[in-house]
Order: structure tokens, then C-alpha cells, then sequence
């Protein structure tokens, strides 16, 4: 733990930021480093580490360690980072095409593995750096420099393929709301194991408006329900509507108090309700969620690892060299 | 066992200088079983050898198929071996499909034993043999011994409780009984094996041992074999050994390095024929802090190990051609990020998926320039099974040392083939210092050693060295994102003059005879055997050759410059389509001659005395 308490200035880097004016990232970055002295992490042990793409410009905003890495392959350099010194807090910045297309596998299998570490996946639904084509999670017919006459691809839900492929926290905020997001990545942070959160994000030149109908305040109540720990789906301008749980899958209905509906619960996750949750981002006549979808408990690969290790020590010793060279069938010349 | 009890018959015993034996047979007929005891035997017996596996691509192929038959070689000798041989002087062969497979590579006048059970219409007809050779005139020309081992191994174990299946499989050990008495060996050395592999299994320690006995019994007491071979101990320096097989000797190397730079070592891997027994032999060792990661993918391995060298260990990931291809942006972004990374490539038969199984040398242009931009790698390049110790040790001191990736280059051949290696004493073997920039100090992270221009790191957890670095060109010195032209160029030969300057950290090979003449041979890796004994026999014919064989390929060595230019002939015979050969041209503008041929095997002494000649002669 760190001695000194450290503020959000702490953690600014010298670097000029080169995002585009009004992108969502700035939000994201400000959030972040508000939520980082609060860690109590002394900022040489926190690692942060990307890919390609606006968002994995990210660590060099930072005043922490940093890793700018290729496209797609933060999660291996994160991997790698993090088994050879456990005691690093260490984070991934990735987008919708680094994180979801050309790094897809190792996302998955960082899941699987649940190393402990923290992903925030900035979706703005487009490739922003290369100037303007459909991502991964764009919305098929979508015109883009690369789809004149529309996109023919299906959309992915990366909170579906997280929870799918096994991350033991998953959530999702919005640029737009600083104190739900800095909630969020506290949460998230603070969580052993990998934690996911995927932030969707506002690209003000390739993608404006992608996300408008969950930001802007006329309507964003309308079209978001935020799961609360112990609180039912409520949402609405007038929180008159509420989530009900029926035959395994979510209904709207109306709200009032005399009525009983499912409360989000994290520890007794159900993933049939995990999924049916998700599953409402692509419902058009339903609020998309955002919040933590889940949260449990799991051995870890990397304190697995350390525990591996040390059984093996106390099982044959530590290694040493001169048995090691010598071991196997030998025979001496005199 | 004594070899000489109470002989009925009488019989001769010769000694010869120099054997090279194949074992053949199905891949179920526990070849590489024979030929590994037959090692261990004749290694502890006191010969020099030199050992080749050589199995099946597929992992249970039909029984009796041609594609199905596993080999396994040894040569050794009273002198020095350099080799497995090329023919072989005696092929023992389980099977039809083993016989025909292997003839081509046995000597004129050599000594064929078959089990002749084996050779029933079904197997006669997997093996494509129309007539049962063993009764034509196909084996003319050779001496043949038919033996029906399966017959005689059931009645050696009449009293066994095991089931036929089993008995049957125990045939093996008595044909290694046939060819322990023929070659004059004591059986106590498998005889202790077979004990200790089935410790809690006594019927099949008794089953094993009596068929290797009574096989040797037979190949003594029957009129058929009427000569036994005498190959006298050889003289080799003193000390302890052990037989080594290259991946074994590169795992060594590794943990001996990162032992030596008190480092934990980290591999981040994928399965790859050749290279996964390097990923395997790792992994038992969590106790030498080795840690071992099996990726999803080869970039992921590769990116994990450059995660872990940038958070202190010593980060390692070995492939094979196809998996080194997938590995290239990342070995660039290593050279961009100049941390320490050994890169293995245990070289095999390409392009594409090619010969996963078999050998070739045609992977040293990829190391040297396949990625993106000017990327320079040293190269380092094993010659032999017990020398890939010294060469992983050497890759992963000069990674750590001089801050970069360093391609280490083996192949299926040394990989999989093995040798006595003589062990080294730890204490002789020096410490790998590793200098981390000062925490008292402020940091720059890309001020360098003036010396050797290599960069001072700092590890995540330093206080006061946060820093962030990426595959972005930097600024010299500061190590920030920078776009400016006369930077991106002064950055790029830093770069290269780093690899450069290795030169004078390295130890200059000798060259092998005079430093001027008429022919002057340059190889890289695993052809060094081959060529020791294209050199002996070209010296014994009364030619004065020259030989340089190279340690790294990248820097090239100092003298060899000035040497290249003092011959007529420069030959460089390599298993591919003359890559060493284009880089020696393009650095010395000299007309040097290849030799090549790529089968998917070893050269054979004979066809490069040859090709040597022919270019000799113009
Ligand atoms: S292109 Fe879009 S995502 Fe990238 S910095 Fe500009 S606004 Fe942000």
C-alpha cells in the first residue's frame, strides 16, 4: 500500500492528449484517473497495457507503467506481465475491433483462464484510427468507407461472448455517465480475476450519435435500465416501467410498488438470467442494460500458478542446477 | 553377463571401428524403445554415438502400412562420431513394410535380421511386395538373417500368466537380445530398466527381461549367427556424461541461464512439431521457477513472453517455421522495444505445413529478415544435439545482456537426435550480470551503453520510473513517441549498429585448417556433423580443404571477412536453396558456390565429397 495518498494529477501524464475533440475517451481517461488513486495502488505497480487503435492510446496518459502493444495482442502482453510478477495491478485498453476482431482469441481465452486483471473495452462501433469502417460492432447495413451499400455482417455482443467465454466480472457503463463509469471501473478493478467492462463510447467523427438514444437526456431513461445490486429493474422517465422475469426470459411491465419482480443479485448469478440480460442490448423495444452483469469468486490462473509453484518446491526442492544437468542415465569416463 | 560362457559352437568375433545400426518397424513395435536401450548400453559401455529417431508423421498409423514404420539409427564407434550415419551396416527389421522401407539406406553386402513371422501374404501386401522377399532373390547381395522372433518369444514365455498380446509385444526386447550378443553388449543396463520403468508390474519386468535374454541366448547358441562384433571403448575426455537429444540440451541451456542471471524464466508456447517437447521438458521444471504457458495461439505465446521479459523474467518462446511466421509482428515489436527474448525455431520442411517431421535448414532468411521494416535479430545456430546447451545458454546471456530478441536456430535433426554430452561443472560457468537502470536515479529509457548501445531497463514496481513504450518509433533517449525524420533514421541504425557491435562480445569461431587455399567451406548449424567427416575424408584423400563453420549468422564473425577472399573455392553446402549463401555474397562480393539438397534429411557424407569435387573440378 502506498504511503502517500495519491490524486488524479498523480497519475497525468507529461504526454499531450491527441484525441479528437469531444471523443468519448476523454471522459473515459478522466474517470480513470479519478478512480486510480483510490485503489490505494502505488502507481509504479500498475501496468497498463493496449493494443491498436484511438483507445489503446490510452497509457500514455498515464502516469503508471505503460505498454502500447500491437494490434489485438494486449491480453498476451498482459498475460505475460502478469505471471511474471503478480504483484502488478494490471490493466488491458482495448476497442471494439482490437479487442473483438483481429484480438478476439485472446480475449476469450484471457476469460477462460481468468487472469487477474482488469479490460476496459471502448465500443464505439466503428474503426476509428484507420478513418471510418464498420467494426465488428457495428450494426449490419451500416455505411462506412469499407460498406458503400451497407455492411452484410451481424453485430457482436461482447458482453454475451465475456460472460459466454467465462470472465468472472462483467459490466458495461457509458462515456456519458462519469459516475456510473467511475463506479464501474472501481468495481472492476477492485475485482480479482479478470474483469470486463465494456464502455460504450462516442466516436464524435467516424460514429456521432451511435449511442444517442442511451445518452441523450430526453429519452436515455427510456431506453436504459441500470442494474443495482438488490433493486429490481426499474426504469423509465418516470421509473414507471419494470423488467419481470417470465419463462425464462424478461418482459416489460408496468411498474408499481404492489407488484414483485426479480432483484438483481451478483452472488447468485443464474446464467440464464446473466444471458437473458445481455441478450436485451439487441432489443429495440427493450432498455439496454448497463451495470455489472456479474460478479463471482474463482481461483485465478495467476495465484494458481503461484500456488503450483510452490507446491512443486515443497514437493522436490528447489531447483538445483548441478542435480538438474545431472540427472537422467549417466555414466562416468575415467 | 559375461559373452563368452561355455560356447557349444564356435564362433568368430571381429573387431570393427565403426557400426551404424537401424531399427525398424511398426510404430506399435516399440522402436524408439529398442534403439534408446541400445543407446543407453552402448553409451555406458564406453563408444562415442550419435543417435537419429526417425518416426512416422501420423501418430498410429496403420500396422504393417509403409507409412507406418518408425526408424531409429545409431552409429558408433571406437573413435569419434560426428553422425548417425548415412547407410547403415545392419538393419533389424520387425516388419515387411520395415524392410522395404529401409534397404535403400543399408550398406552393399549388409546384415539384414527380420522377424520372419512378420512376413505373412497380408503384411507382404501392405508392404507392396508381390513375392515374399525373404525367399526371392530381392535380398541377394546381403546377409541376411531370418529370424521368427514372434514364434521364439512365445516360447520363451510359455510360463508367463501375460496374455498373448502382451508376450508379442515383448519381441522387441528379443531382438535387442540378438543384437547385444552380436554387438558384444552386457545386458544389465536394460535389464535395470526394465525394473525400474515397471516397478509395480513384476509379470512384465519378468516377461521382458527373459525375452531379452533368450534373444541373445538364440543369436549364441544357434548356428545362424556365427560372428559377433567387438567395437573397443573409445577414447573420450573424461567425466561424467549423459546422452542428450537437442531439445533436451536447449532446456538445459535455458534454465542454466536464467539460473545463472537469478531470473525466473518464462515460456510462453503452442504445440508445434518439432519444438513441443521444448514446451514439455519446461514445464516439469516449476521448481527451478520455470513458468510455462500454453497460449492459445503462437502470438500469444510470444506476446506473453515479452510481457513477462518486460515485467523481469527471462522471456522465452520456441516454434517452428509456420509458427515463427505467425510470430513475426512481435519479434519486430521486440526489436522496437528492445527488451531480451530468446525466439527458437527447431527448423522442419517447408513452406507451408511442408515436412513437420523431417529436417531442413531453410528457415535462416526468415530469421534474418522476416518482418516488417529494418528489424535486425542475432542469429545463433546449434551444430549439434549436447551443443544446443551452449547455444541456448549463449542466445538467452546475450538477450539479457544486450537488451534484444535473439533467434536461436535448431532443426528436426539435432532436435530429435541424440548424443553423449559431457556435463558441464555449474560452478565453471559464469554469471549472466543483468543491469537494471538506478532507482535513485531519474530514467531515460532509451539511454544506452555507450559500449554496447544497449538499453538500460526498468522493471515495473521501480518508484519513480514510470514510463510508457510501445512499438511507435521513439525519440532517442526519452524513449517518447516521436515522428521526426532524422530521429526515425538515427533510431534505425542504433538499431543495427547494436546487432553489429554483438561482434565483439562473442567468441570468434577458428577456422578448421589454413587461412588460404584452394577450398574454403562455410556452414551454419546442424550440418556440422556431416561436414566433420566430409573434411576427414576429403583431408584422408590427400585434398587440403578449409572449413568455417559459423556460431552466429547475424553478426557475422570478424575474420571472415578477410579469410572468404584467400580461396579459390568458397563452397557452402546447406539443407535448403542456398540462404547462408546469399547473405556471404551480398557482405563480400564473393563468388562463392552452393551445394544444396533438400529432402527433409541430413546430408550424406559422400553426395557433398562429391558435389565439393565437381565444383573443384568447374
Ligand atoms: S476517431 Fe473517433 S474514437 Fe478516434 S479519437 Fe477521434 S473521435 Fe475518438
Amino acid at each position: 500500500m502506498s504511503d502517500q495518498v495519491l490524486t488524479k494529477e498523480d497519475f497525468t501524464s507529461d504526454q499531450e492528449v491527441r484525441w479528437c475533440p469531444g471523443c468519448g475517451d476523454y471522459s473515459i481517461l478522466a474517470q480513470t484517473r479519478k478512480v486510480l488513486p483510490q485503489l490505494g495502488i502505488p502507481k509504479e505497480n500498475i501496468v497498463f497495457v493496449s493494443g491498436i487503435g484511438c483507445s489503446s492510446r490510452f497509457p500514455y496518459y498515464i502516469d503508471s507503467f505503460g505498454i502500447h502493444g500491437i494490434h489485438g495482442r494486449a491480453p498476451a502482453i498482459a498475460s505475460g506481465i502478469k505471471l511474471a510478477n503478480p504483484d502488478l495491478k494490471v490493466f488491458i485498453v482495448t476497442g471494439d475491433g482490437d479487442g473483438l476482431s483481429i484480438g478476439g482469441n485472446h480475449l476469450i481465452h484471457l476469460f477462460r483462464r481468468n487472469i487477474d486483471v482488469t479490460v476496459l473495452l471502448f465500443n464505439n462501433r466503428i474503426y476509428g484510427l484507420t478513418k471510418g469502417q464498420y467494426s465488428p460492432t457495428s450494426e449490419r447495413g451500416k455505411i462506412t468507407k469499407s460498406s458503400p451499400f451497407g455492411s452484410l455482417e451481424n453485430p457482436f455482443d461482447p458482453i454475451k461472448m465475456a460472460l459466454a467465454s467465462g470472465a468472472t466480472f462483467v459490466a458495461r457503463s457509458v462515456d456519458r455517465e462519469p459516475k456510473h463509469l467511475a463506479e464501474t471501473i472501481k468495481m472492476a478493478a477492485e475485482h480479482v480475476g479478470t474483469s470486463f467492462v465494456e464502455i460504450y463510447q462516442n466516436c464524435n467523427i467516424f460514429n456521432d450519435g451511435t449511442f444517442e438514444s442511451l445518452t441523450d437526456p430526453k429519452i436515455k431513461k427510456d431506453n436504459i435500465v441500470v442494474m443495482e445490486e438488490g433493486k429490481p429493474y426499474i426504469f423509465g422517465k418516470e421509473s414507471d416501467r419494470v423488467l419481470a422475469w417470465e419463462d425464462g426470459s424478461f418482459s416489460v411491465n408496468m411498474h408499481d410498488e404492489a407488484s414483485s419482480s426479480l432483484v438483481h443479485s451478483l452472488a447468485n448469478s443464474n446464467s440464464s438470467v446473466e444471458f437473458a440480460l445481455a441478450e436485451l442490448t439487441m432489443d429495440e423495444h427493450k432498455p439496454t442494460p448497463i451495470g455489472v452483469f456479474r460478479k463471482i469468486n474463482k481461483n485465478t490462473y495467476d495465484g494458481l500458478l503461484t500456488k503450483q509453484v510452490e507446491n512443486v518446491k515443497e514437493k522436490l526442492g528447489s531447483g538445483d542446477l548441478e542435480k538438474l544437468l545431472s540427472s537422467g542415465n549417466t555414466w562416468e569416463i575415467k | 553377463m559375461s559373452t563368452q560362457t561355455s560356447e557349444k559352437i564356435q564362433k568368430a568375433q571381429k573387431t570393427k571401428k565403426r557400426i551404424t545400426i537401424r531399427f525398424a518397424g511398426d510404430s506399435g513395435d516399440g522402436i524408439q524403445l529398442t534403439g534408446n536401450q541400445f543407446t543407453s548400453t552402448t553409451a555406458i559401455f564406453g563408444n562415442d554415438l550419435s543417435t537419429f529417431p526417425d518416426y512416422p508423421a501420423e501418430i498410429r498409423a496403420p500396422a504393417g502400412t509403409l507409412f507406418g514404420v518408425s526408424g531409429f539409427q545409431i552409429q558408433f564407434s571406437s573413435d569419434n562420431v560426428h553422425t548417425p550415419g548415412d547407410d547403415s551396416d545392419v538393419l533389424i527389421a520387425m516388419n515387411p513394410a520395415a524392410l522395404k522401407v529401409s534397404l535403400g539406406l543399408l550398406k552393399e553386402n549388409g546384415i539384414i535380421i527380420v522377424n520372419k513371422d512378420a512376413f505373412s501374404d497380408r503384411n507382404l501386401k501392405l508392404a507392396g511386395y508381390d513375392e515374399n522377399p525373404l525367399e526371392d532373390r530381392t535380398l541377394d547381395g546381403y546377409q541376411l538373417f531370418d529370424v521368427p522372433i514372434t514364434k521364439l518369444t512365445r516360447e520363451a514365455l510359455i510360463d508367463s500368466p501375460l496374455k498373448s498380446k502382451e508376450k508379442d509385444r515383448c519381441k522387441n526386447f528379443f531382438a535387442l537380445g540378438i543384437a547385444y550378443w552380436m554387438f558384444t553388449r552386457p545386458l544389465d543396463t536394460t535389464l535395470d530398466w526394465i525394473k525400474n520403468k515397471f516397478k509395480n508390474k513384476p509379470d512384465i519386468i519378468e516377461a521382458n527381461s527373459l525375452a531379452l535374454n533368450a534373444g541373445y541366448s538364440y543369436a549364441l547358441s544357434t548356428e545362424i549367427f556365427t560372428t559377433s562384433y567387438q567395437i573397443d571403448q573409445a577414447k573420450v575426455e573424461p567425466g561424467l556424461y549423459r546422452n542428450i537429444t537437442g531439445n533436451e540440451a536447449i532446456v538445459l541451456g535455458l534454465i542454466t541461464a536464467s539460473q545463472k542471471a537469478k531470473m525466473e524464466l518464462f515460456m510462453g508456447g503452442y504445440p508445434i512439431t518439432p519444438a513441443s517437447d521444448i514446451l514439455h521438458y519446461l514445464s516439469k521444471y516449476r521448481n527451478y521457477d520455470v513458468k510455462t504457458f500454453q497460449a492459445e495461439d503462437e502470438i500469444a505465446g510470444v506476446g506473453a513472453a515479452i510481457g513477462a521479459s518486460y515485467a523481469g523474467a527471462l522471456g522465452v518462446t520456441a516454434s517452428s517455421g509456420p509458427g515463427i511466421a505467425l510470430k513475426g509482428e512481435f519479434l519486430g515489436y521486440a526489436v522496437m522495444m528492445e527488451l531480451p527474448l530468446v525466439v527458437i525455431n527447431i527448423q522442419r520442411g517447408g513452406p507451408s505445413t511442408g515436412l513437420p517431421t523431417k529436417t531442413e535448414q531453410a528457415d535462416l532468411l526468415q530469421a534474418m529478415y522476416g518482418r516488417n521494416g529494418e528489424a535486425p535479430i542475432p542469429v545463433i545456430a546449434a551444430q549439434s544435439p549436447a551443443d544446443c546447451f551452449e547455444a541456448a545458454y549463449e542466445a538467452a546471456k546475450i538477450a539479457l545482456q544486450f537488451t534484444t530478441p535473439v533467434f536461436l536456430l535448431s532443426d528436426g535433426y539435432i532436435a530429435n537426435g541424440a548424443e553423449p554430452w559431457l556435463i558441464p561443472d555449474t560452478d565453471k560457468i559464469p554469471e549472466i550480470n543483468v543491469k537494471y537502470a538506478d532507482p535513485k536515479e531519474s530514467y531515460q529509457p532509451y539511454a544506452r551503453n555507450p559500449e554496447t548501445l544497449s538499453r538500460e531497463l526498468s522493471l515495473p514496481g521501480t518508484k519513480g520510473h514510470e514510463h510508457r513504450l510501445g512499438g511507435l518509433e521513439k525519440e532517442d533517449i526519452t524513449g517518447n513517441v516521436s515522428y521526426d525524420p532524422d530521429n526515425h533514421d538515427k533510431m534505425i541504425r542504433l538499431r543495427a549498429e547494436k546487432v553489429e557491435r554483438l561482434v565483439n562480445y562473442i567468441n570468434e569461431p577458428k577456422i578448421d585448417g589454413d587461412e588460404s587455399g584452394d577450398v574454403l567451406i562455410v556452414t551454419w548449424g546442424s550440418t556440422y556433423g556431416t561436414m566433420c567427416n566430409v573434411v576427414e575424408e576429403m583431408r584422408a584423400n590427400g585434398d587440403a580443404v578449409s572449413w568455417f563453420h559459423l556460431r552466429w549468422i547475424n553478426p557475422l564473425p570478424k575474420s571472415l571477412g578477410k579469410i572468404i577472399k584467400n580461396f579459390k573455392h568458397v563452397i557452402v553446402p546447406e539443407i535448403n536453396m542456398g540462404q547462408l549463401i546469399k547473405i556471404l555474397r551480398a557482405e563480400y562480393l564473393v563468388d562463392a558456390k552452393p551445394v544444396n539438397q533438400v529432402k527433409g534429411l541430413p546430408f550424406n557424407t559422400q553426395d557433398v565429397i562429391d558435389a565439393i569435387y565437381a565444383i573443384k573440378k568447374g
